[in-house]
């Protein structure tokens, strides 16, 4: 097997917003200070005349992109998740989302793999916050491919979008041919028993837990379920009602992100049970990013077990 | 300013406030007390400076104007109509179910809103945004916000002076509506944000002081404020809440609450009497 490379989803963000720049002549792009992190500083070299820093002002910079965005302009706005879709919730709310206006939130080190910053800059909450602005799209992309694909996406398509992108280099598992659709699920193995819906960098995670599951005998269907809103309710119920018992599996709290959204559309449509892998309900800790994601079980050995779990939950 | 125009002002104005009694006495609710001290100013901004165009209200060189102190839309909502965005009879549907004149400005329902305001602190920010992006593309249009001077008390305001001070847009004329009352009381006593006029120094802007009911002096401060080059402006007008209503002036419980029955017929007997002198 070839090696694995590894790339963060910050860095295809960087590079998506370059190649838009020469496509939408009159994109803006914000930064709240961040933009060596974030990775808006690579349009920042070649579009300076484009790019503004809002300096350390997260709200006004969210309102600015609303203003921006109301000329008739495409505009992204990048913070980290913390401070994009926390801090200035109230004004993506407000904004952005009741006026759906063309804003692209690019929200990167979100989620637990920020690692040593620890819990004032682990996000484990934008997508239940995200979530429940009418209109907002939230896309989280598995890999850099598909940040990549996301992001220009998002740019093709007229409204508030929220990218959850992630500081950690993280397996590329998708080739170049890979074509991004939003609002629709990816099958990325066919099965049985179980499915496994999963988001971000748990993706790679389903995958391996994937192989596990077929060392031992169960036969798991896997999706990769990259646009968090709207969610592809078709493949979910359709799932539900293939293998009868469904894991899902984010780097996000289990309270209001996928999990919360499946749960929502299976008890709706078609009740089996639905076994959640994420944050469980705390904060996060300091520590090298893979193993921060360990010590929260965030892992495909966690996957698999609930995998079990949720066959042996199964009515009959 | 020639007395012909002065005069339409006043009278424009003055239609203005009926229509601010009339729509938040319909709609048993609303916030007339600031929509009164705001009233002369938007008035004289549609029907003295800005470019707009009623019959074109997306027209793309447009002048644009963001109530930051979105509560105070009934004023905002009579200023449009009269200038011909919309049917002055829709004021009798604010904040109906239905209706769109919406309880806070809302640009996706209505005619000649440019932005959607409403929660405070916000609205100077998004004429910031388009004042900026207007300079990012050489747009010679100007943007117009108006301030409460409670709504000051928000953080996110001086982050937007900040950055507008900064990024140079000298195409960004603020008023702030200084009536010195918020819902709460006296600024002074809530949670000072004086002194305005040194903290927006202090952050780069140009300062003008007014009386914000006297229209030769508005006009004077927005022609000076159009010349200063390389800073926004601001315009802090001294104005009196509930102007033009005998009951209401100065008095901040008429911040949200709209007259009823006798008090609501001499408000309107008020406002008639005065527009028949003109």
């Amino acid at each position: 097997m070839a090696e694995t490379i590894k790339k963060a989803t910050r860095e295809a963000y960087g590079k998506a917003l370059v190649e838009l720049g020469g496509r939408y002549k009159d994109m803006m792009v914000l930064d709240a200070d961040l933009s060596g992190s974030t990775k808006t500083g690579d349009f920042a070299k070649v579009y300076p005349e484009r790019f503004f820093n809002a300096g350390i002002a997260e709200q006004n910079m969210m309102s600015i992109a609303a203003g921006i965005a109301a000329t008739g302009k495409l505009v992204f706005a990048s913070s980290f998740a913390m401070f994009a879709a926390g801090r200035a919730y109230e004004q993506v709310r407000n904004s952005i989302g009741y006026t759906h206006l063309n804003v692209k939130i690019g929200a990167t080190h979100a989620g637990m793999s920020v690692g040593e910053d620890g819990a004032t800059h682990q996000c484990n909450e934008d997508i239940a916050l995200m979530r429940t602005i009418p209109g907002m799209t939230i896309i989280n992309p598995a890999d850099a491919v598909e940040a990549y694909k996301a992001v220009i996406a998002a740019a093709e398509y007229e409204g508030p979008v929220y990218l959850r992108l992630g500081r950690l280099a993280v397996p590329v598992i998708n080739d170049d041919s890979y074509e991004f659709k939003m609002g629709k699920g990816v099958m990325l193995h066919d099965g049985d028993d179980v499915t496994v819906i999963a988001t971000g960098l748990m993706v790679n995670e389903a995958l391996m837990a994937y192989d596990m599951l077929k060392a031992e005998g169960i036969s798991a269907r896997i999706i990769n379920m990259h646009t968090i809103k709207p969610i592809d309710k078709d493949i979910i119920i359709e799932s539900a009602a293939k293998t009868g018992a469904i894991v899902t599996a984010e780097e996000h709290s289990i309270i209001g992100g996928l999990g919360g959204a499946v749960a929502e559309v299976i008890c709706e449509n078609y009740p089996v049970p639905v076994l959640r892998v994420g944050t469980e309900d705390t904060f996060g800790i300091s520590g090298p990013a893979a193993d921060v994601l360990k010590y929260f079980n965030l892992t495909a050995e966690q996957i698999v077990k609930k995998a079990k779990a949720a066959i042996k939950a199964k009515k009959n | 300013m020639e007395q012909a125009q002065k005069n339409m002002l006043l009278k424009t104005a003055c239609k203005v406030r009926m229509g601010v009694i009339e729509g938040t006495t319909e709609a048993k609710s609303g916030h007339p007390g600031g929509s009164l001290s705001a009233a002369d100013i938007i008035t004289y901004l549609y029907f003295c400076e800005m470019n707009v165009d009623p019959k074109n209200p997306k027209k793309a060189d447009r002048d644009r104007f963001v109530l930051s102190k979105g509560h105070c839309a009934p004023a905002l909502y009579s200023v449009l109509a009269l200038k011909g965005f919309f049917d002055f009879g829709e004021i009798k549907n604010l904040r109906k179910i239905g209706g769109m004149l919406q309880g806070h400005p809302d640009m996706n329902k209505i005619p000649g809103i440019d932005m959607s305001t409403g929660s405070l602190g916000q609205g100077i920010s998004a004429a910031a945004g388009m004042a900026l992006s207007a300079k990012a593309s050489g747009d010679s249009y100007r943007v117009y916000t108006l301030l409460g001077d409670g709504e000051i008390e928000e953080g996110q305001v001086w982050e937007a002076a900040m950055f507008a001070a900064h990024k140079k847009l000298d195409n960004l004329i603020a008023f702030v509506d200084n009536n010195d009352l918020q819902i709460d009381g006296n600024i002074e006593d809530v949670n000072s944000p004086k002194p305005i006029d040194k903290k927006f120094e202090a952050f780069g802007w140009a300062v003008f002081e007014i009386d914000g009911h006297d229209f030769d002096q508005i006009e004077d401060a927005v022609k000076k404020a159009k010349q200063v080059k390389g800073k926004p402006s601001v315009i802090i007008a001294k104005t009196v809440k509930g102007k033009g209503v005998s009951f209401m002036e100065n008095v901040a419980d008429w911040h949200g609450k709209a007259a009823a029955g006798e008090q609501a017929e001499q408000a309107m007997a008020e406002l008639k009497a005065v527009y028949e002198k003109l």
